[in-house]
């Protein structure tokens, strides 16, 4: 039997009857439409289809739709603000933080929980950050230098607007 | 996956009542990190969920003059951040900061992680816990068992207890508490592991319409305790031996000591003879390796496996080293 839920997916209510063993993945790239987050393994090991489930990471191919309703959920495509990036976007585009772009919606949304959490992490602490993320292309090094470089870009924001009040 | 009726009960009593009297009708579902894994290959096909994360008395963590009440839907996650953990039982912190990754410490529960269904490849493609060939063969015994156990594989289990944060939790003298139709009940975490002999079995002492509601660990005041675990590559994978050591000290010496290994047997495997070898003596190098070979002595290696004794061995010292202070 169909379940009603609805889920707040980057600001807006998305609202759908669904069958209770559809997952968050597919909820997300076939009902919402938003298919920016990825699908790799669906296993729960590579982290390509992670998003912010009430702001904290989780890999969406292991979530039901029904244990989302009722919550928020974030993914990549709710991280810049209009023609903005986000800074974790700009490290990731200044830093070459990608080369086929399979893992990175997925290491972006992981690193947002990281920063969110420890916002001057060490690289042996952005490592363990991304541990559940594979990324079959870049051998990780500019994927640690993108999420250090967006850590220096957040918290240089963060003092500047400590600073303006 | 199968399609399945989906329950949100509110109170604990709703819960049990949607629950079965026997295994397959029912399942709890809590953060959902193994039971999914098991239901999108079929090998679990409940017919209904029971989503217990709305039922508020199983959240929350307390102190008091009693220990360390950690409520069934905590987070490894929120559990490795408490700051009690932290200052109190460094060995469950450190277990809990090498489980799995940050995205799935964020959504598995403590009571999910005790009550985990084992990892071996046999169960996990449908062949059950004791796996048989249409012969009648061992399917482990005579295949693939590189990962599987080294003690307390005389009977047809040869799987090894999945948690990495139990031997831990043992250690430090944990309790569960849990609820079921005939109200609650209390049993150690050590007595919550059996080894079954029949398919029926399962591997925890959890009846079918039974809910995990807390865990108690016990103070650990003057208690020094450490955990160590070896892993094939250094993060996100399951370990290859994981050992964990609690040691009450007279002075210089040994007054008593807990010594508990995972991934070496069908359930969490508590030393005695490491227990009794360590007693009275000084923490070094030499009592260390004592012990170590103590607890492995009994270890029956299966064809592809004899590796795994070493590896549990060197987790076994090393855990009595860092526990003691001199690693
Ligand atoms: C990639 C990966 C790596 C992992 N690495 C590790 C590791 O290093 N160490 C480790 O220890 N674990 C590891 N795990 C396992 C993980 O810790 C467990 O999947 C998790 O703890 C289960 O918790 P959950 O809340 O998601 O449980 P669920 O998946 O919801 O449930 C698991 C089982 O417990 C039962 N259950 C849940 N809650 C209760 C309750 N309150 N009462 C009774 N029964 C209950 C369910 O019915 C089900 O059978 C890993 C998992 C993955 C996917
Ligand atoms: S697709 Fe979800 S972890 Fe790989
Ligand atoms: S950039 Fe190709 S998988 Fe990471």
């Amino acid at each position: 039997m169909k379940k009603n839920v609805t889920i707040k997916v980057n600001g807006a209510d998305r609202r759908a009857a669904v069958e209770p063993r559809l997952l968050l993945v597919h909820f997300l790239r076939e009902v919402a439409g938003l298919t920016g987050t990825h699908v790799g393994c669906e296993t729960s090991l590579c982290g390509a289809c992670t998003v912010l489930l009430d702001g904290r990471a989780v890999k969406s191919c292991t979530v039901l739709a029904v244990q989302a309703d009722g919550r928020k959920v974030t993914t990549v495509e709710g991280l810049a603000d209009g023609d903005k990036l986000h800074p974790i976007q700009e490290g990731f585009w200044e830093e070459h933080g990608l080369q086929c772009g399979f893992c990175t919606p997925g290491m972006i949304m992981c690193s947002h929980d990281l920063l969110e959490h420890h916002p001057n992490p060490s690289d042996s602490e952005i490592r363990a950050g991304i541990n559940g993320n594979l990324c079959r292309c870049t051998g990780y090094q500019h994927i640690v230098a993108a999420v250090r470089n967006a850590s220096k870009k957040m918290s240089k924001r963060a003092t500047a607007r400590a600073g303006a009040r | 996956m199968k399609a399945f009726e989906y329950a949100t009960p509110e109170t604990k009593e709703q819960a049990v009542s949607l629950l079965g009297a026997s295994w397959g009708q029912a399942e709890i579902l809590a953060g959902g990190t193994d039971l999914l894994a098991l239901m999108k290959d079929d090998v679990v096909a409940p017919k209904r969920l029971v989503n217990i994360k709305e039922i508020k008395d199983l959240k929350g963590v307390t102190s008091s003059a009693e220990g360390f009440r950690i409520g069934a839907l905590t987070t490894l996650g929120d559990l490795a951040d408490n700051a009690n953990v932290l200052k109190e039982y460094p060995a469950l912190a450190d277990a809990l900061n090498e489980a799995a990754s940050p995205q799935i410490r964020n959504l598995a529960t403590l009571a999910g992680n005790l009550c985990q269904r084992p990892r071996c490849w046999y169960f996990r493609n449908g062949l059950g816990l004791l796996p048989k060939s249409e012969g009648g063969k061992d399917l482990v015994a005579e295949g693939e068992n590189r990962y599987h156990a080294i003690l307390g594989n005389d009977g047809p289990a040869k799987f090894v207890s999945p948690s990495t944060i139990v031997p831990a939790l043992i250690a430090y003298g944990a309790k569960l508490r849990l609820v079921g139709p005939r109200g609650k009940r209390e049993v150690p975490l050590e007595k919550f592991y059996a080894i079954p002999a029949t398919e029926t079995e399962r591997e925890h002492d959890l009846r079918p319409n039974e809910i995990v509601t807390e865990v108690i660990i016990p103070p650990a005041h003057g208690v020094m305790a450490a955990h160590y675990e070896i892993r094939q590559k250094a993060t996100f994978d399951w370990p290859l031996a994981v050992a964990a050591v609690a040691l009450t000290m007279n002075g210089s010496r040994v007054e008593s000591a807990r010594v508990v290994m995972g991934y070496v047997a069908p359930v969490p495997w508590i030393s005695p003879e490491a227990e009794q070898a360590l007693v009275g003596q000084p923490i070094n190098a030499e009592t260390a390796q004592k012990a170590a070979d103590a607890a492995l002595g009994n270890a029956k290696p299966l064809s592809q496996n004899a590796y795994k004794v070493q590896l549990a061995r060197v987790a076994v010292k090393r855990a009595i080293l860092k526990a003691g202070g001199a690693a």
